[in-house]
This record gives structure tokens, C-alpha cells and sequence, in this order.
């Protein structure tokens, strides 16, 4: 009776709210307007949903990359550096995390846009005549993602790091390994778990994102969750974004799985 | 402290990518002092108008009240929810209960325009039927946002519960307590701190939700993303940047604040 009490509000809840109209959206995308797989044939025979498929995963592996490569460094200064330079790194990695989504978005705009203060910088030192596109393009795009993902990548980096003995390093470097012997052959082997992990969170976090490529790609480089948006509020076509939704469910799912697998393996 | 130290070449890549983070909140800085009415930088005069907008305009106090109202209900609602849930799932260990976590943590691991899609379909559903929770209704984005952030809820919950130790539920259960007693008296006092956590937390992620507040509202609750979003969509509007420093303000207080009471209480405690 209980049990029943405590457990069930949560349930109920999201069963209701979530459950239900999330199966409902993906019965929409086999019912709607008719029933059958036209939806998904549609979706995938449509030159520019491919178009906006490659370039979603030509911008997310990029970002992934790069939010990984610079996460790492900044992540070994975070833990290894001296206290004034751990408690800079911290701000640096915690501030930006925990600010709005859309101050940061903004922040880029003022700073990239063609009046913005780098190309009005540019253009009062004479160094160029016309303003550079920065934004409303995959430039700005990768620029807004990478800022907002890289916190993501450093809390795993970072539990992979701690978990390195020292006494390891101090080993090897007793036996006379040089610093980029201990860095590429012993460090980095032993945080390979914290990499594939960061990376592969990157990945996912980064396949689902709408805000951030709409408002700094000004509707110029739409990515798969975007176009579900315009499918919805521009453009209405409820079966096409149902099946979008189910399209990006499955393939995001997939890739939980990898990531649970490799942290069950990890860990054993 | 021996170990790796990260060498020059880290650390200046490292230094790059904290200038990296930094930038657009420092960029924001000068915008906001703008005197004209469009995106700009001050060039003769520094101006207070955008901050004063934040101030004057209703629908500016308007969206901040609005968010806090939601944020508070959502933070209520899944602070309860995600607390008798854990407890649930702590005490009575019942079969599935690994099916039953998986449902509460979905809303956080599914991609969030689905999640938003979701919402829409459901409150566009529950619309024809009640007046209370509805679509662009403040109820009904509270709701919405009870979704998304109930399973950061239960994750804190959950890690406070697995500090408790269950000998203290044990003796209490040995010695006749019912269980609302165990509840009341020993369980709900040894995870407060993670009720606390989990409130805040819940509060922070509603107050800045956007995502799917997007998707469930359209002209009358606007929250305060969703008025920041406007300002930036249709044109760029500097009162966005002035409400900006604001935030970056309050965020660094409450952080520093957090740091210098982190490195001082491992002295105090214990």
C-alpha cells in the first residue's frame, strides 16, 4: 500500500505527460495523414533532409572533436594546475556552464556578427575592408555548440584523470621516461575511457540541439532538430516531424547503449 | 604534489580555451552600455536606458515574475515527485525497479526537441479538455518543465539516499516504527541536504529552460528565456545584454560564494 503511495505519483506523472503523448507522437509518425511508412519514405527520399542529415553530422563531429581536444588540456590545468590557477580554470569552466543558454548565444552574436566587435575591430585597425561572415553560417554554429559543450566534456575528462595513481607518473619518470613520453604513452592511455566517454556524450548532447544553430545560423544551416521545429511551427507537417523525432530517438538510443556498454566494460 | 604537471604547450591551450569560455560573457559587457537601440557599441556616451528598460518595461518584470512562479511550482513539484519516488524505490526495493528509474531519467536522456515535441502534443491533447493545465498557460509550462527536470531531481535524491545507512531505517523498522514514521522521523531528515540540492537545482534548469518552453508557449506565457529569445530572434535587441550582466553577475556571486565556502568548510566540519 505503501509502496503504491511513493512510487506511483512519479509514475502516473510521466506516464501521463510523458509516456502516453511521446508514444502518441511516434504512432503519428506511422498514422499520419494516412496510415503507412510514407512518412519515413518521404523523410528519407527528400534531397534536403539528407542535406540537413550530413550536415548535422559533419557540424556534431566537428564539435565533438574539438570541444574533446580542448577540454582535455583545460581539464588537466583544472586539476593538476596551482590553486590560483584551478580557481580561474574553475570560473572559466563553471560560470559559462551555468549561465543561460541564450546570454551566451547573445554574447557570440555581439561578438561575431558583421557589426559585431570583432569585425568592427578589425575594420577600425584597417586589417579588413569588408566584414567577415561569422555568424548565420556552420562557422557560427560550431563556435555556439563548442562553447556551450565543453563544460560536458570536462566532468568526465575529469573523473578519468583523478582516477590516474600518481605514483604511476612518479614511476616512469623515476625510470627516465621524458614528460612527452609519460603525456602520450601513459597519460593518455589511462584517461582513454574519460575520452571515449566525453566524446561520445559531446556527440549525443550536441545531435539534439536546436537553440543554439538556430539562433547563430540564422536559419542558414538547419540541423536535424531545427528542421523538426520549422516542420512544427513554419512549414506544418506533423507525420514528417513525427518521423524526424522517431529518426533522431533511435539514433540518439543507439548511442546510449554504446555509452552504457562502454561504461559497464570500463568499470568491470 | 607530484604527478603530471601540465606542461607549457597544455597550458597555453588550456589558457586559450578559458579565454575561449569567457569571451562572449565579457563581450556582453561593453553592449550594454550601448546608448542606441540596436545591437552596438558605445562610441561617445555609456548609457543606463537598457538597464532601466529591465526596470520600466512591464515585459520585462513581467517574464522574470512569470519564471519564478514557474520555476518555483516546477522545483515543488519535482522535489516531491523525484523525494517519494527514491524513498520508493530505497525502501521497499520492489521488482522492476530498474524499469521504473529508466521511465524517470528518460525525459533527460531523450533529445530535447523531441521531449519538446512531446509536450506540445500533450498539452495541445489535455487543452480541449480542462481549463487549468493548458497549452501557453503558466500551469501548463510548469508542467512541461516538472517533466524535463524531475530526473535531475531523482539523481540527487538517489545519491543522497545511498549515503543513508540503512541500519538506522532497519532499527527503526525492528522496533515498531510504521512506516510513515520511518519516513517522517528518519529517512526525510538525513537526505534534507539533498532535498535542498534538488530544489535549487530543479529552480535552475525551469529558469532557464527554452527548449521546450519554445514548443508550449506562444503569446501569453512568457517566461524569461523565452522574452530573451524574442529579443533575440526578431531584432537584436541590447536589453538582452544588460539582463545578461545581470546574470553573469548573480551566477559568478553565487560560484565564488560556493568556492570560498567549500575551501572553508573541510576545517569547520569534522
Amino acid at each position: 500500500m505503501s509502496r503504491l503511495l511513493l512510487l506511483s505519483p512519479l509514475l502516473l506523472f510521466l506516464g501521463l505527460a510523458y509516456l502516453l503523448p511521446l508514444s502518441g507522437v511516434m504512432l503519428q509518425s506511422v498514422t499520419t495523414p494516412e496510415p503507412g511508412l510514407q512518412n519515413y519514405s518521404a523523410a528519407l527520399g527528400d534531397p534536403l533532409v539528407w542535406s540537413v542529415i550530413w550536415r548535422t553530422l559533419r557540424v556534431c563531429l566537428c564539435v565533438t572533436v574539438l570541444a574533446v581536444v580542448l577540454a582535455y588540456p583545460l581539464t588537466l590545468l583544472w586539476l593538476k594546475g596551482n590553486t590560483a590557477t584551478r580557481v580561474l580554470v574553475e570560473l572559466a569552466i563553471m560560470i559559462p556552464f551555468w549561465l543561460s543558454v541564450l546570454s551566451r548565444a547573445f554574447g557570440w552574436l555581439s561578438l561575431l556578427s558583421n557589426r559585431g566587435l570583432i569585425n568592427s575591430w578589425l575594420q577600425s585597425l584597417g586589417i579588413i575592408a569588408e566584414p567577415l561572415t561569422m555568424v548565420r553560417n556552420e562557422f557560427g554554429v560550431v563556435i555556439g555548440m563548442m562553447h556551450f559543450l565543453i563544460p560536458f566534456a570536462v566532468f568526465p575528462l575529469a573523473s578519468a584523470m583523478r582516477s590516474v595513481d600518481d605514483r604511476v607518473i612518479l614511476a616512469a619518470r623515476g625510470m627516465g621516461a621524458s614528460r612527452m613520453r609519460i603525456f602520450w604513452q601513459i597519460f593518455v592511455p589511462m584517461t582513454k575511457s574519460g575520452i571515449v566517454g566525453a566524446a561520445l556524450l559531446v556527440f549525443v548532447f550536441s545531435l539534439g540541439f536546436y537553440i543554439v544553430p538556430t539562433l547563430l545560423g540564422g536559419g542558414r544551416s538547419v540541423m536535424i532538430a531545427e528542421l523538426i521545429y520549422l516542420r512544427i511551427f513554419q512549414i506544418p507537417n506533423w507525420g514528417l516531424a513525427a518521423a524526424l523525432s522517431a529518426l533522431l530517438m533511435v539514433s540518439i538510443g543507439a548511442f546510449l547503449v554504446a555509452l552504457i556498454k562502454r561504461a559497464g566494460v570500463s568499470t568491470t | 604534489m607530484t604527478g603530471l604537471r601540465p606542461g607549457p604547450f597544455a597550458t597555453a591551450l588550456a589558457a586559450m580555451t578559458a579565454v575561449f569560455l569567457l569571451l562572449p560573457l565579457l563581450a556582453v559587457i561593453p553592449v550594454s552600455f550601448t546608448p542606441k537601440r540596436f545591437l552596438s557599441l558605445p562610441k561617445d556616451s555609456l548609457s543606463l536606458r537598457h538597464y532601466q528598460a529591465l526596470w520600466t518595461k512591464p515585459e520585462w518584470g513581467d517574464a522574470i515574475a512569470l519564471s519564478l512562479q514557474v520555476g518555483v511550482t516546477a522545483a515543488i513539484l519535482s522535489t516531491l515527485l523525484a523525494t517519494a519516488f527514491c524513498m520508493g524505490l530505497w525502501m521497499m526495493r520492489p521488482r522492476f525497479a530498474g524499469v521504473m528509474a529508466g521511465l524517470a531519467l528518460l525525459p533527460m536522456v531523450a533529445p530535447p526537441v523531441v521531449s519538446a515535441l512531446t509536450l506540445y502534443y500533450f498539452l495541445r491533447t489535455v487543452s480541449n479538455w480542462n481549463s487549468l493545465v493548458v497549452y501557453d498557460g503558466w500551469l501548463g509550462v510548469a508542467v512541461a518543465h516538472t517533466v524535463m527536470v524531475v530526473p535531475y531531481a531523482v539523481v540527487i535524491i538517489m545519491v543522497a539516499l545511498s549515503q543513508v545507512d540503512r541500519k538506522i531505517d532497519l532499527a527503526a523498522r525492528s522496533m515498531g516504527a510504521p512506516v510513515w514514521t520511518r519516513i517522517f522521523a528518519v529517512i526525510l531528515p538525513n537526505i534534507r541536504f539533498g532535498m535542498v540540492s534538488a530544489f535549487l537545482l530543479s529552480f535552475v534548469l525551469s529558469w532557464d529552460e527554452i527548449g521546450v518552453t519554445l514548443f508550449v508557449t506562444s503569446i501569453k506565457a512568457i517566461t524569461l528565456p523565452r522574452r530573451m529569445w524574442m529579443g533575440l530572434r526578431d531584432n537584436v535587441d541590447p536589453a538582452v545584454a544588460a539582463l545578461s550582466v545581470v546574470l553573469i553577475v548573480l551566477v559568478t556571486i553565487v560560484i565564488l560564494g560556493r568556492l570560498i565556502w567549500q575551501n572553508r568548510s573541510p576545517r569547520n566540519s569534522r
